[in-house]
């Protein structure tokens, strides 16, 4: 679980024209973005068509206790006779939801935020940036655990809210970066010149030149998102109903899972987790590559 | 130099204030009446209620004026009183805290100590050899990308649970009382190994992967070519492209701050490990919003005067930041 | 020292393949001289300058041949080259405003250097210093760091690093690119300089701005797309050229004391072909106004007179 703005930063756009068809060229010829997609779209798959094969309340107690992946029940059964197959794949789509939605209400924070401090500047960005450090420095979860133990009904949408409001602050300092070096360009000047506004300026000049820089930002804001959302769930802070991946590792270590061996109960969501982040990441540093030409290796 | 920290601690100060507040805020501004709240959940008879009612009323202090309440708030804050824990029966949440702060801190301080160091220096020779390469990189994306509960999950049951070799839970066997004696100590040693293990590892991963994109890159700077081209030993483009790397590093641990202690305390749990992480759920559970708010306050403190410690390395680090200070000359 | 090079070729590897930059350049330089090596951009002497020092990731030696005082210059390896760096072929790269370490101090870089390629700082600071002077800097630099220095500062500190070990042969790669124009005359005359006081043997000095070659170079080779369209000395050059492409260049020079209402600056219609899959035959015949037929076939490169040779159908 990192913050993976240390581990993959997005690099500085080249000059991008929307050259779409030499984009998918590339992007179908790179293992790389090939094989994370796929398994991103698998279990995205599966936790769409999942639950719509083996519907019902996924906590209900529907099986043999404890028993191993045989054929009814391919992941097998938890301690109290709940089908792990059913959690799981309820579970996906809770991580999914958290983690697209988190991670899109970041991204338009940090955007707007990014966007008016890189273009602005003076004053109004040195506040901006006061801002942004103290979100920065708050450790997210510690925040996020005293705000939402007071919430006694919780969601996944309230979940989704509370991470992206408290993960922007490095994507903003991203997108102000790269904002502030294109707000010094030719075209810019000449929009300005023409009299246009500057919110179209940054939303008809400025952005779309980003538009590679800031789809990468939301990959790993998605990704961020994922894991914050599974360790709020772990501490039991996540949404008070239904199942998530990070409820379901509680409660196979809560349950003794652990000295008993049901492996079948913990590695799944684990692996559902890691294999989604993981690819998220990759992606991440294959899209980079084919949006910056130069980071291609020979 | 002077402004540079001056800057940085009116930051830290600043957010501390703005953390403590939002901390006092939260219960006064959810729905609902927090008093309430605590004492539905509070398994108390009937007879008690109105006497622990009237108990909570005056700790929150409900009945003065805001801005009273909010003074009140900073002044026990300033002495050190962060208040009473209702689950462990009104023992001061600051002791409590400080009992568990060691165990935390025996984990987290030599896992992200060792963890940079040897996460870079790995990185750095994997960004050498293709071969290293091509077989690290992407066990390093996988341990990055593991949640930290998860990685001690496994590390729990392949260790604890299935090879048995160490115990499973708790931070020094449950029949032994602390002692300074040498059985203790290796008691003690044998139950930190796996959290410890665990946290090292997804810190590793994440390390190593930074420090290998960030040498490719200063391989490929301009001053590295420079060298080159007069006809320096790899082995100085390589001293020099590593020193250069670490830069970004060490910032880059302050960012992490928050993500590395978020998943000390998910690894704590796994482990039955008495340090704040325990306490945390413990907390969570029994609805103990003292000393949940407690624990928030200790984190933010620790997380900014490790932010600081950082900043202090940085400047020794980087030489560009002491020139900058003292006015460099056209 | 004599510098003899034969068909050169010298390729980048790309996605797409490969781009054929130096395509077959022949060149004999002598005993100090300056040559000049000029040419639009794209079209190979920057690799050429390059090449004859360190070959980066992406460029591949196909074929060729250089003689270094006779004896064959390794340039496809690299741990060859390695004795020679510095020592006999040293370069001021185009990149001189960057090429220092940023969080090294410039006198502790010197050491180190020099002590990696078995040089002892103490016996060489002497001279460094004496070096710093000729060139206007302070002997306090080397107490600085790189971010202290101005681009001016910085390019003539590289130039005095790149130089140290007096080396036969000396590259410098666009230097005066970055400067301004009184800067530019001032480095320029420093490379001269060097050469008299014996600091370095030859030059090639690499440059898409001809008017500073007019300045200090004895002679001059023209490059078009990868090849070499016409070699002379200075003089001679500028005065009477052969090839077109030469003549439309320098017709495009402004001169002093010419009133532009008299002349029109022309410039050369067209753009330089891909070196992708470059066409066959002469490459400038696209744009050339004296192209036909026969230009179909590459022109090979012929001796006009002493010291002159040119790649052209039509003048030869």
């Amino acid at each position: 679980m990192t913050n993976a703005a240390a581990v993959t930063n997005p690099s500085a756009p080249t000059e991008s024209v929307g050259r779409r068809r030499e984009f998918l060229y590339f992007a179908i010829r790179r293992p790389k973005v090939l094989v994370s997609a796929t398994i991103i779209l698998v279990f995205l798959a599966i936790g769409i068509i999942g639950p719509i094969i083996r519907p019902g309340d996924p906590n209900a107690f529907v099986g043999p206790l404890a028993s191993p992946p045989d054929s009814t029940y391919w992941f097998g059964t938890t301690t109290f006779g709940q089908d792990v197959f059913a959690q799981f794949s309820y579970g996906v789509r809770a991580t999914f939801l958290a983690g697209f939605l988190g991670g899109s209400i970041a991204a338009i924070i940090g955007m707007v935020v990014g966007f008016v401090a890189g273009y602005t500047g003076g004053v109004v960005d040195e506040i901006l940036n006061m801002i942004t450090n103290i979100v920065f420095v708050i450790p997210t979860l510690a925040l996020l655990m005293v705000i939402t133990a007071y919430l006694s009904a919780r969601g996944i949408v309230v979940e989704a809210l509370f991470i992206g409001l408290t993960s922007w602050p490095w994507a903003a300092r991203a997108i102000r970066a790269q904002t502030f070096s294109l707000a010094t360009r030719e075209f810019v000047d000449l929009a300005r010149i023409s009299g246009v506004s500057s919110r179209r300026v940054i939303l008809s000049e400025i952005a779309p030149n980003m538009s590679s820089y800031l789809f990468l930002t939301f990959i790993l804001l998605f990704g961020g998102a994922i894991l914050i959302a599974a360790s709020l769930d772990f501490i039991g802070l996540g949404p008070t109903e239904g199942v998530s991946l990070g409820l379901m590792m509680y409660n196979a270590v809560a349950w003794g899972a652990l000295p008993l061996g049901l492996w079948w109960w913990f590695l799944p969501p684990g692996i559902g987790i890691t294999a989604v982040v993981g690819s998220l990441y990759v992606m991440n540093v294959g899209l980079d590559e084919i949006f910056n030409p130069r980071l291609r290796e020979m | 130099m002077g402004r540079y920290f001056g800057r940085k601690l009116l930051i830290y100060a600043l957010t501390f204030w703005v953390a403590a507040s939002i901390d006092w805020m939260i219960p006064r501004f959810m729905p609902g009446d927090p008093v309430q709240s605590l004492l539905s959940r509070s398994h108390v008879t009937p007879e008690a209620l109105p006497a622990l009612q009237a108990y909570y009323q005056n700790l929150f202090g409900l009945d003065q004026p805001i801005w009273a309440q909010y003074a009140n708030f900073w002044t026990s804050l300033l002495h050190g009183d962060l208040g009473r824990s209702v689950y462990l029966s009104g023992t001061a949440v600051t002791d409590v805290v400080m009992g568990a702060l060691p165990y935390t801190l025996g984990l987290l301080v030599p896992a992200i100590l060792l963890s940079w160091w040897s996460g870079n220096k790995f990185g750095a020779i994997a960004a050498r050899r293709k071969v290293l390469d091509n077989f690290f990189l992407p066990i390093g994306y996988i341990l990055t990308a593991m949640p930290y509960m998860w990685l001690a999950i496994i590390v729990a049951w392949l260790f604890g649970s299935v090879l048995g070799i160490f115990p499973l839970s708790g931070g020094y066997s449950y029949a032994m009382e602390p002692s300074l004696t040498f059985d203790f100590a290796a008691s003690v040693a044998g139950h930190w190994i796996m959290p410890f293990m665990s946290l090292f590892l997804v810190m590793f991963g994440g390390w190593a992967i930074g420090m290998r994109n960030v040498i490719i890159y200063e391989l490929d700077a301009d001053y590295s070519r420079y060298l080159g081209s007069l006809g320096a030993p790899s082995g100085l483009i390589r001293r020099y492209a590593y020193r250069n790397a670490l830069l970004p590093q060490v910032t880059g641990l302050a960012l992490q701050l928050g993500v590395i202690v978020s998943g000390a305390l998910v690894t704590e749990i796994v482990f039955g490990y008495p340090g704040i992480g325990k306490l945390l759920l413990a907390a969570v559970q029994n609805q103990d919003y003292f000393l949940l708010q407690g624990i928030f306050l200790f984190i933010i403190i620790g997380v900014l005067i490790a932010n600081f410690l950082v900043d202090i390395a940085y400047v020794y680090v980087d030489p560009r930041t002491r020139v900058g200070m003292r006015g460099g000359a056209a | 020292m004599s510098l003899q090079i034969s068909d050169l070729r010298v390729y980048y590897r790309t996605l797409a393949g490969d781009v054929k930059a130096l395509d077959g350049v022949s060149l004999e330089i002598a005993d100090g001289e300056i040559m000049g090596l000029a040419g639009e951009s794209g079209c190979g002497k920057t690799t050429l300058g390059n090449s004859l020092v360190l070959l980066d990731g992406r460029m591949k030696y196909i074929s060729g041949e250089v003689l270094l005082d006779g004896t064959p210059l390794p340039i496809a390896d690299y741990e060859a080259m390695q004795e020679l760096r510095w020592r006999e072929v040293s370069i001021i790269p185009q990149y001189s405003m960057s090429a220092l370490n940023p969080t090294r101090k410039i006198g502790r870089m010197v050491d180190e250097l020099l002590h990696s390629r078995g040089r002892q700082y103490k016996e060489l600071r002497a001279e460094l210093l004496r070096r710093l002077e000729l060139v206007g800097l302070s002997a306090d630099i080397l107490d600085r760091y790189p971010i202290e220095l101005s681009g001016g500062m910085k390019q003539r500190l590289v130039m005095v690093i790149s130089t140290l070990l007096d080396p036969s042969l000396l590259i410098a790669d666009e230097i005066t690119s970055a400067l301004d124009v009184s800067s530019q005359k001032a480095v320029a005359q420093t490379l001269v300089e060097f050469r008299d006081r014996k600091f370095v043997r030859s030059m090639i000095v690499v440059t898409h701005d001809v008017s500073i070659l007019y300045q200090i170079s004895d002679t001059l080779a023209i490059m078009y797309a990868g090849r070499l369209a016409e070699k002379a000395p200075t003089g001679v050059l500028m005065e009477a050229a052969l090839h077109p492409y030469t003549r439309l260049l320098i017709s495009a020079l402004p001169e002093m004391g010419s009133r532009f209402a008299d002349k029109r600056l022309m410039g050369i219609p067209g753009t330089p072909p891909s070196l992708l899959n470059p066409p066959t035959g002469c490459r400038f015949r696209t744009r050339c106004p004296l192209a036909d037929a026969q230009c179909e076939e590459q022109p090979p490169m012929v001796d006009v007179a002493p010291g002159h040779a040119v790649a052209c159908w039509k003048v030869t």
